[in-house]
């Protein structure tokens, strides 16, 4: 029964949100819209249960006397916390404590770890980029071209390399990217209808229950 | 300069210090992230969507049927008891159910028949032909049913070569990306912060 009612439930759902969307009556749209307002709902309560679990993760840590990374576990509670009063109890606007931490604290830093990676990417290409085979050369060529004819240096060098680059992310790598997103469409609806139907179950989990 | 761009200094230094080793100044400024990004999203997730949604419908508005998803949205929270989880997984089934539900018509809309009609062009350009030509053979390419053999093997290939330019101009256009943000710190740091550069 554990495993059964969430399967029931899941078709009876899925089918129902499927079926709406073909049959777009006045009452079926107004529990379409109801259904989706619940999810957004429970899909929240979700969220919060992840951060339950983050919390309680650097908790065990943070009050382990022998964890080496205590500290640290210290600082992340600090920081849930600390913007979690800040947020509701101190207000969300400008020239707040909240907005404050967001835009001294969490946007630089967000921004700095993006940019770190350029050195990263740059290292692995600098290490993983041989031109082993035809393929590993178009693939290098094509990265060459939009990477110069992205900077000014690149048109100094010949005004085809921009054009080369647009002509390159608008034609042959949008088409294949086109063709991805086709096979992902594909994948996603037979997906969805296994899931429906029951076939596809690991959603539930192991066996326990 | 005010205190605020210090901080903000001080912190994207302590992240580049990684460029060096791992060292502590950068495991307080990555947990400090986790921290903060945390406790943001959890007043975002509170504000936004369990107040207007929940809170306000039920106890402002007396909207009780808004109970059921409350109710439904902390069955999730029995995934720490070991003897109740299974529970868990009815508003999970719920979710799941509808999103699969609303996932089929909207791919089938936005992204299968959006993206065939935008290939059917007309074969007056050869930038149409090749992105016509390229569409095909990356779908041969993922196509597994038969073997890339014969016909079915040429056009796998070429969706091959189609799939590298993609995979590279995407790397490319990746970096640039990154770089551009590496840029935007370094004017942080040497313009609002030291004030070196204008």
């Amino acid at each position: 029964m554990h495993r059964k009612l969430p399967m029931y439930i899941c078709f009876l759902f899925g089918a129902f949100m499927l079926v709406q969307f073909f049959i777009p009556h006045r009452t079926s749209t107004a529990i379409y819209e109801t259904i989706l307002d619940w999810v957004q709902i429970i899909y929240a309560f979700s969220l919060l249960v992840g951060v339950a679990l983050l919390i309680k993760h650097h908790a065990i840590i943070a009050t382990r006397p022998s964890a080496k990374d205590r500290p640290y576990s210290g600082i992340v509670l600090g920081g849930i916390i600390g913007m979690f009063i800040f947020g509701i109890f101190f207000g969300r606007g400008e020239d707040t404590a909240f907005l404050w931490v967001f835009k001294y604290v969490q946007a630089p830093m967000q921004a700095t770890m993006f940019s770190l990676l350029s050195f990263f990417v740059a290292s692995a290409a600098f290490r993983g980029f041989r031109a082993r085979n035809t393929q590993a050369v178009f693939l290098l060529v094509a990265a060459l071209i939009v990477m110069l004819g992205r900077v000014p240096v690149g048109d100094m060098i010949s005004g085809f390399i921009p054009k080369a680059a647009d002509w390159l992310l608008n034609v042959p790598s949008m088409a294949a990217r086109r063709g991805i997103y086709i096979g992902i469409a594909l994948g996603t609806i037979s997906t969805s209808l296994r899931v429906i139907l029951g076939i596809e179950r690991t959603y539930l989990g192991g066996s326990r229950g | 300069m005010d205190i605020g761009t210090t901080v903000a200094a001080i912190l994207t230094l302590a992240i580049y210090s990684f460029l060096y080793r791992d060292n502590p100044f950068y495991k307080v400024a990555e947990h400090l992230l986790l921290g903060v990004s945390v406790g943001y999203f959890l007043v975002t997730t509170i504000v936004t969507t369990i107040m207007p949604k929940l809170f306000i419908p039920v106890f402002a508005n007396g909207e009780l049927s808004y109970l059921v998803p409350g109710i439904l949205g902390a069955l999730m929270f029995l995934r720490f008891s070991r003897k109740l989880s299974p529970y868990s997984r009815i508003p999970l089934a719920l979710i799941i159910g509808v999103g699969s539900g609303v996932a089929i018509p909207a791919y089938m809309q936005a992204q299968l028949i959006a993206q065939l009609k935008t290939t059917m062009l007309p074969l007056d350009d050869i930038s149409n032909i090749i992105i016509i030509a390229a569409v095909v053979s990356v779908l041969m390419y993922f196509y597994f049913s038969r073997e890339h053999k014969g016909l079915t093997g040429a056009g796998a290939k070429a969706g091959m070569y189609f799939l590298m330019v993609f995979f590279g101009s995407t790397f490319g256009y990746t970096v640039m990306a990154r770089v551009s943000l590496l840029i935007g710190r370094m004017q942080f740091l040497l313009g609002d912060w030291l004030g070196i550069i204008k």
